[in-house]
């Protein structure tokens, strides 16, 4: 089933007197509980389009309907409610907290904001989130500069499934990570999402990571989509320039023979 | 606290906090240093200093104390100063907040209000409205923070500007936070250490124009005050130059206890931020 479609989405941004536009007549459903992969090179649109999906910027023109209803319409006090169902992780692991934050207060406003549980079962919440992420119940007492950045963000994943979204938003949300936590997360991602029945929207321009948590791919080119499809289709047999430009800068580690090398000089 | 730590670990810092700390004591305990009123007649006029054990900086033309009215003068000086800068900064960081969270035509009419008053010099301002209300220690007080919060208005305006567009705000609306709590728990506290280094600036400056207004007979007559006393022995400055030296000695130290204070300050709150 659809659980959110964009319709026609368009945005452009004029700085200095340049009309660059960010989005130009994007179309694309997400279904229910599964993933779509959203890649594209820098300056592609993709982030432009997560941030209009999560209201923290208005579109041009363009309608999206999420759960069968009007979400650009949304205003107020009922758009601050219903937020409670499109959560999002952010790339910048730093930057996403406030840094006067603690783990407690950072999973607790979400929890206080929308009555999840009542407070006095709040505590428990807390330590069953972080516990679901993979960090021990101690950490709740810990300001949030004290906690390295592979952590800060299983702390974001957790404050994002606190509100017990259908849908979470991931903008390059594994790029800052080095290469072991990465692969970590993105268990804990899919582990999250077959338990939970969440559907992604996965903001990458890296496809190795894409391919590993999508279900379909959509590709992006400056502010166009222009392909998309299941995940395994797209990778192998790309039909897009973009798309297989996206493909050839997946690093590949190459080993060279120390005999060939030899040889060479 | 390790805040304060930092804050003594600055040579600047060490010092002012131990002139401002002395300076607090002696304006706490000014009845206990010298009981009585400082502005009664006490003993013959024109004593100079350093000549009369009982008074040690000597009296005046009246044969008031000039000790008890500097001691006294500490408590008008500084209650002056933190309070002006306390109101200055309030109404600072409230304006500052709206017009930065606010945006559009709200931030554009306050920054309007800013300039406005900004474009006429601070001590003018505080002179025309004491002339005009009449003088007491808390209308010098508001006529003083009248002409000193637009600068920290500026400053917080521009501070929420910039964190505004943090990702920590991003979330915070993402998560279905109220506008309020947004601007009043996410962005206020981390607006506020530039603020807060510019406080002390705001000190340093009322405690002088507080002293000006005496000086020119614009403060409350019913307190002494280091300008007043100043004021006073303007007339006899070439027979009796101490009855203004000393009262302006107390107003030097302060200023610049104050200032190192705001020098540690700002030191203190930089090496804070990683």
């Amino acid at each position: 089933m659809t659980l959110l479609s964009i319709e026609n989405l368009s945005k452009h941004f004029s700085s200095g007197g340049r009309d660059i536009a960010a989005l130009k007549d994007v179309s694309l459903t997400i279904a229910d509980g599964k993933t779509l992969g959203l890649a594209g090179a820098s300056g592609s649109g993709k982030s432009t389009l997560a941030r209009i999906l999560m209201r923290l910027i208005p579109p041009d023109a363009g309608t999206v309907r999420f759960e069968d209803e009007d979400w650009l319409t949304l205003s107020g006090s009922e758009l601050r409610r219903r937020r409670a169902k499109i959560q999002m992780v952010f790339q910048d692991v730093l930057g996403a907290f406030n840094p006067r934050a603690t783990v407690a207060s950072v999973l607790g406003d979400p929890l206080r904001i929308h009555a999840i549980v009542p407070k006095a079962e709040r505590p428990k919440e807390i330590v069953a989130l972080l516990d679901r992420v993979g960090l021990p119940a101690s950490y709740v007492a810990r300001s949030i500069r004290e906690v390295s950045g592979g952590q800060r963000q299983r702390i974001a994943i957790a404050r994002a499934i606190a509100t017990r979204p259908s849908l979470i938003v991931f903008d390059e949300a594994v790029s800052a990570l080095d290469v072991s936590i990465r692969g970590k997360i993105l268990e804990l991602l899919v582990e999250l999402q077959e338990e939970r029945g969440i559907a992604y929207l996965f903001v990458s321009h890296d496809l190795a990571v894409l391919r590993a948590v999508s279900h379909r791919i959509a590709v992006m080119d400056a502010g166009r989509l222009i392909e998309s499809g299941p995940a395994d289709q797209v990778i192998e047999n790309p039909q897009s320039q973009a798309a297989r430009a996206l493909i050839a800068a997946v690093p590949r580690l190459v080993i060279k023979p120390t005999r060939d090398s030899v040889h060479d000089t | 606290m390790k805040f304060i730590r930092n804050l003594i670990r600055t040579p600047e810092g060490t010092v002012g906090l131990c002139i401002l700390a002395i300076l607090a004591l002696i304006a706490i305990l000014a009845p206990v240093l010298s009981p009585g009123d400082p502005l009664h007649i006490a003993g013959r006029a024109l004593l100079p200093p350093f000549s009369d054990p009982s008074f040690p900086l000597g009296t005046d033309r009246l044969g008031r104390d000039v000790m008890a009215g500097i001691i006294h003068g500490t408590r008008t000086s500084l209650l002056v100063g933190i309070a002006a800068a306390l109101a200055a900064i309030t109404i600072g960081l409230c304006v500052g907040l709206t017009a930065g969270f606010a945006g559009g035509l709200i931030d554009e009419a306050l920054m309007r209000l800013v300039d406005a008053f900004q474009i006429v010099p601070g001590f003018l301002l505080a002179l025309a409205f004491v002339s005009v209300v009449g003088a007491s220690v808390p209308i010098v007080v508001l006529a003083i923070a009248l002409g000193a919060w637009p600068n920290p208005a500026r400053l917080t305006r521009v501070q929420v500007l910039s964190i505004k567009e943090r990702d920590y705000v991003a979330s915070a609306r993402v998560i279905g936070m109220h506008p309020v709590e947004i601007a009043l728990k996410e962005i206020l506290p981390n607006a506020l250490p530039p603020v807060l280094a510019l406080s002390a600036i705001i000190v340093a400056a009322a405690i002088l124009t507080e002293a000006a207004l005496s000086f020119l007979g614009l403060g409350d007559p019913n307190t002494v005050t280091w300008g007043s006393m100043i004021a006073e022995g303007r007339n006899i400055l070439r027979s009796s130059p101490f009855l203004s030296v000393f009262p302006g000695i107390a107003l030097v130290i302060t200023v610049v206890g104050v200032y190192l204070f705001s020098e540690g300050l700002t030191k203190a709150l930089a090496g804070r931020r990683i």
